[in-house]
C-alpha cells in the first residue's frame, strides 16, 4: 500500500505514468466512469478548502466511487479532542482511501504511519501539497507538451508558498529547467530550497525584485497569493499582498506561447483582464487536477 | 585539583567548554547513585578549555544522543582502573525525543503523544530536521 504525503514519494517515473493516465482519461472518459464502483473515498478536511475538496469528490464521483467526509474540523470528533491517529483509524474502517487536509504540518504523515487505506495528502499548512503539484505538471504538460527545457518565472510569496516549494522540487527532476524567482526581500525562496535543491542539482536560478526583468525568457509564468493564514503580524501582511500584479501591459514583452498558472485562489496578483488571453491557464489547471486526481485515486487503489 | 581515577566506568573527555551540564542532565547522571565528578574549563591543548564529565560505574550511556549534543566528544570506557576502549562518537541519523520541534505549525505542538523524531539531513553542516514539518533544528545547543 502506498501513500502520498509529498511529491518526493513519487518517482519520476510513477509521476510520468500518471501524466499518461490521466491524460488518457482526458481522451476516453467512458472508459474510466465504472472503474471505481462500489468504492468510497473519505475526504477528512480539518481546515475548509472547498476547491480542492470538490476537486478530489468530483474525480471520485467520475470514477463511479463514493464520497463521505467532512469540511472542517468542527463538524467532526476533532472538536471533542480526537488525535489524528485515532480518527483515520476510525475512517479507514468506513472507506478504501482517504484524502486529508489539516493546517498542522506533518499531520497527514502521522495519519499515514496508522492508516490501513492509502492517505493522500491534500495540503499541510504551509508544508506539502502533492495534488496541487501533480496538477501544475499535467498543465505543463498538456499545454507546451514537455516538461523539460523551460524557463519558469515564480511570482509572488515564494516563501511561505507550498505549491512552489514542491513544483521546484518536482521540475528539478527534468532536464534543462531554469527558475526566475520574482518576489519582495521577505519573502525569497528559503535558503534550504535553494541550497538543498537548487544548487545541489546544479539548476540555474535567478532572484529578482522585477517582474519585468526576465519576462520575455519565460516559458512558464507562475503566479501565487500571500496568504494572510501565513502570517503572524497583519501589518506585514497588508504591506506585501499586492506588490505585484500582472495585467495586460504587464505582458507586452512576454512570448506568445507563454503559460500562466496559478494554483487558486487568486485575489488581486492577476488582474481580470488576464482573463480572457490565450496565455492564461489557470482555470483550465483547475480541470486538470480533477483528472490528475483520478489518475491517482486509480494507482493507489490499484484499479487496472 | 585532584579528582579520583575511575574504577569501572566512563570518562566523556573533549566536552565543549559550558556544556557538561547540558549533558549531565540530558543523561540523566543525576540519577545515579554513584560518584560524577563535573569538570568545566579544564585545559585542553586542542582547543584551549573542555569539559570532562566522570562516571564512577558501569551503565548504559546513550552515545546517539552524546553524538548528537557534540560528536566531538570522545568516551573513555575503564574498566579495572584502565582505559579498554577510546570511542569517538559520529552524528546519529536520528534522534528520537532529545530536541523539540519549535514548529507553531507542526502537528507535534499539538498532538503532545508524539515522539519528537528529528532526521540527519545534511552531515557536513549538521542540519537535523523534523520528520513531520522538515523545519530544520536551530540552536542545537
Amino acid at each position: 500500500m502506498k501513500h502520498v504525503i509529498d511529491i518526493k514519494d513519487l518517482s519520476v517515473e510513477e509521476i510520468d505514468s500518471l501524466i499518461k493516465v490521466a491524460k488518457d482519461i482526458i481522451n476516453h472518459k467512458e472508459k474510466y466512469s465504472h472503474k471505481c464502483d462500489g468504492k468510497k473515498l473519505a475526504t477528512l478536511f480539518f481546515e475548509p478548502s472547498t476547491r480542492t475538496r470538490l476537486s478530489f469528490e468530483s474525480a471520485m464521483m467520475e470514477l463511479g466511487g463514493n464520497v463521505i467526509g467532512f469540511s472542517e474540523a468542527s463538524s467532526s470528533s476533532v472538536s471533542k479532542g480526537e488525535t489524528v491517529a485515532d480518527t483515520i483509524r476510525v475512517v479507514g474502517c468506513y472507506s478504501d482511501i482517504i484524502a486529508m487536509r489539516h493546517p498542522k504540518e506533518g499531520a497527514p504523515y502521522v495519519a499515514s504511519m496508522k492508516s490501513e487505506v492509502p492517505i493522500i495528502n491534500a495540503g499541510d499548512g504551509g508544508h506539502n501539497h502533492p495534488t496541487q503539484t501533480l496538477t501544475d505538471l499535467l498543465t505543463i504538460e498538456c499545454e507546451k507538451g514537455r516538461l523539460d527545457n523551460l524557463t519558469i518565472g515564480l511570482c509572488g510569496d515564494l516563501k511561505f508558498g507550498r505549491t512552489v516549494h514542491s513544483l521546484i522540487t518536482a521540475m528539478s527532476r527534468y532536464k534543462n529547467i531554469k527558475f526566475v524567482l520574482i518576489s519582495p526581500d521577505e519573502l525569497k525562496l528559503p535558503e534550504y530550497i535553494k541550497k538543498d535543491i537548487l544548487e545541489k542539482n546544479n539548476i540555474e536560478y535567478v532572484e529578482t525584485k522585477s517582474m519585468d526583468e526576465y519576462m520575455k525568457d519565460l516559458d512558464i509564468l507562475y503566479m501565487t497569493r500571500v496568504q494572510r493564514e501565513r502570517f503572524f503580524n497583519e501589518e506585514d501582511y497588508v504591506r506585501l499582498k499586492d506588490y505585484y500584479i500582472l495585467n495586460k501591459a504587464k505582458l507586452e514583452n512576454a512570448k506568445k506561447d507563454l503559460c500562466i498558472l496559478h494554483p487558486l485562489p487568486r485575489v488581486n496578483e492577476i488582474s481580470t483582464d488576464v482573463d480572457d488571453d490565450p496565455r492564461a491557464c489557470y482555470f483550465k489547471q483547475v480541470r486538470y487536477g480533477k483528472y490528475i486526481r483520478m489518475a491517482l485515486i486509480l494507482k493507489l487503489l490499484e484499479v487496472k | 585539583m585532584n579528582i579520583d581515577s575511575i574504577t569501572n566506568g566512563y570518562v566523556i573527555d573533549h566536552i565543549k567548554a559550558g556544556n557538561a551540564m547540558k549533558i549531565y542532565e540530558l543523561l540523566n547522571l543525576n540519577k545515579l547513585d554513584c560518584q560524577v565528578a563535573i569538570i568545566t574549563n579544564a585545559k585542553s591543548q586542542k582547543t584551549g578549555t573542555k569539559d570532562i564529565i566522570k562516571i564512577d560505574k558501569d551503565i548504559d550511556i546513550d552515545f546517539e544522543t552524546l553524538g548528537f549534543l557534540d560528536h566531538n566528544i570522545t568516551v573513555n570506557i575503564v574498566k579495572d582502573s584502565k582505559i579498554i576502549e577510546k570511542r569517538k562518537l559520529d552524528l546519529p541519523e536520528t534522534i528520537i525525543n532529545v530536541a523539540k520541534c519549535n514548529n507553531p505549525r507542526c502537528i507535534t505542538s499539538i498532538e503532545k503523544y508524539l515522539d519528537q523524531i528529528f532526521v540527519l539531513t545534511d552531515k557536513e553542516n549538521e542540519v537535523y530536521r523534523c520528520k513531520y514539518c522538515e523545519m530544520s533544528l536551530k540552536n542545537k545547543e
